[in-house]
């Protein structure tokens, strides 16, 4: 596989967005990835208020969430007929259309950028169901390159808790009915997920992920994003000993500089 | 780069291109209505007409909120719809689909709004590479005339607004269509297009492509759909 490593945030990774000027990019791009159910949006949440007490302006944003496609998605996942390749156009359609009006003018006004998945879900769907894998990191190619890439890994089995305890039912989308894996839901849940996790990882090295292991709790992982986001945007580290209330947020520095208990 | 994936199926796929004003969609008519006469199963698929995705066209279009890439985009989302539920399960079934544009519009519409050749290039990859490939070539000023005046009013992506080439819609269109029709010209080669003299008759038109159609399909003898009892019977086993 091609390697992304060394390219520099905020350029593009293969070909470049036309009418574009990237000298006026800045800000700071930052993604969280992972599969279904690993808890990303939990973390973009908690995230987001704590950027903000350093100062920070911070977008968020992630899939099937633009004004031009987000409906059509939502639309078309709820009938019968969204084909592989039709679903990843349409993907891609949304992502541009997000990427071009909302997180680039963003950057450009200096915000952070904090994205609920970006390129990687859509190419790891894209493969996950056999599709040339080529072709759909040519096709996502315009894509800015982040200042960091959190893959939130876990275990298939974490996936399943999460479902079960959190969700209490299985969602046909997240568990890929359409390739007609096995028998039910709960065996096609395991086997997609499993083959999106080996895809993910197997993008972890030439784009350059950090690994976070989100079979920990909630709180852990917290702190492992904070202390990677720290050294990307200015922020001061989460304080020791680590903050146990129930939320986490504000930390404890935070909470005695605004004087609240 | 190979550009699409060849065509394993038994049916035959026929595509007519051009200009708008070419007198493309006339001629598939012609040559369709023939086909079916002549005891083909024969089936039709025009651009941009997915139900999944014609929402978000509209809606697009109506706010007028694409960006070149974002156009490209939807209209490859559009294509694959109509590829992966109408096109391939009719070819696999041994249908003549004929295709009212195919992925050269995009290759040239989205090269002139600026979006990079080889990454439209590479974004149909996914298409059936079509047994014939109809290219209508005319020259600009017949099509303009053919069009302008003859009909509703131009719109906005369609006179390539998005551009900025003239504040005038009209003007705006024959640049546009000025700049597609050389992309076009400068695929013939590369794609193999069998060229159709637009300046011609209907009727010289149509004699020409139901002679290379004839070429093309050989001694095949219709019998409604194309090689199906060999695949219906592979499947059954």
């Amino acid at each position: 596989m091609r390697d992304y490593k060394s390219r520099p945030p905020l350029s593009y990774y293969r070909t470049a967005l036309p009418g574009l000027d990237y000298s006026e990019l800045q800000g700071k791009l930052i993604v969280i990835e992972g599969p279904d159910a690993v808890g990303r949006s939990t973390q973009v949440r908690r995230l987001k208020p704590w950027l903000e007490e350093f100062g920070h302006a911070v977008l968020d944003t992630g899939m099937a969430r633009s004004a031009l496609a987000g409906k059509g998605i939502k639309e078309a996942k709820a009938g019968n007929t969204l084909g592989p390749i039709t679903m990843t156009l349409y993907y891609a359609t949304d992502f541009a259309d997000r990427l071009e009006n909302e997180i680039i003018p963003a950057l450009r006004a200096g915000f952070v950028v904090l994205t609920d998945r970006y390129i990687f879900s859509i190419m790891a769907r894209a493969i996950a169901r056999g599709e040339n894998r080529t072709w759909i990191e040519r096709t996502a190619g315009f894509a800015l390159v982040p200042h960091a890439v959190f893959y939130m890994r876990a275990e298939v089995k974490d996936l399943i808790s999460r479902v079960v305890v959190g969700r209490g039912a299985f969602d046909y989308w997240e568990s890929g009915l359409d390739l007609h894996y096995g028998k039910d839901m709960y065996e096609s849940f395991v086997r997609y997920q499993s083959s999106l996790i080996q895809v993910f990882d197997d993008m972890a090295d030439p784009y350059g992920f950090q690994v976070i292991n989100a079979s920990q709790p909630v709180d852990r992982v917290f702190e492992s994003l904070q202390t990677a986001i720290s050294k990307i945007v200015e922020t001061e580290a989460p304080a020791k000993p680590r903050a146990r209330s129930k939320t986490a947020l504000p930390g404890p520095r935070v909470a005695r500089l605004l004087k609240i208990k | 780069m190979q550009v699409f994936l060849s065509n394993r199926c038994p049916g035959r796929l026929i595509v007519v291109e051009g200009i708008d004003g070419s007198g493309k969609s006339t001629q598939i008519s012609l040559l369709s209505q023939w086909l079916r006469r002549r005891g083909y199963a024969v089936t039709f698929s025009e651009w941009n007409s997915s139900p999944l995705v014609r929402e978000t066209t509209r809606r697009g279009k109506k706010k007028e909120m694409f960006t070149p890439t974002s156009f490209s985009l939807i209209h490859a989302t559009d294509f694959a719809d109509r590829l992966e539920h109408y096109i391939v399960p009719l070819l696999k079934a041994g249908a003549v689909v004929c295709a009212d544009r195919y992925a050269y519009t995009a290759f040239a519409r989205d090269v002139v709004r600026g979006v990079d050749r080889s990454w439209v290039r590479n974004l149909y990859r996914f298409a059936i590479k079509p047994s014939l490939a109809f290219y209508f070539k005319v020259p600009l000023d017949v099509a303009l005339g053919r069009i302008l005046g003859g009909r509703d009013a131009l719109k906005y992506y369609e006179a390539g607004m998005d551009l900025g080439l003239s504040r005038n819609i009209e003007e705006s269109f024959r640049i546009f269509q000025g700049r597609i029709l050389e992309e076009y010209e400068s695929m013939i080669e590369e794609m193999g297009f069998h060229v159709i003299d637009a300046t011609k008759s209907i009727e010289a038109q149509q004699k020409e492509m139901r002679r290379i159609v004839l070429r093309e399909f050989g001694r095949v003898r219709p019998t409604g759909v194309l090689g199906t009892e060999v695949r219906v019977a592979r499947l059954q086993e």
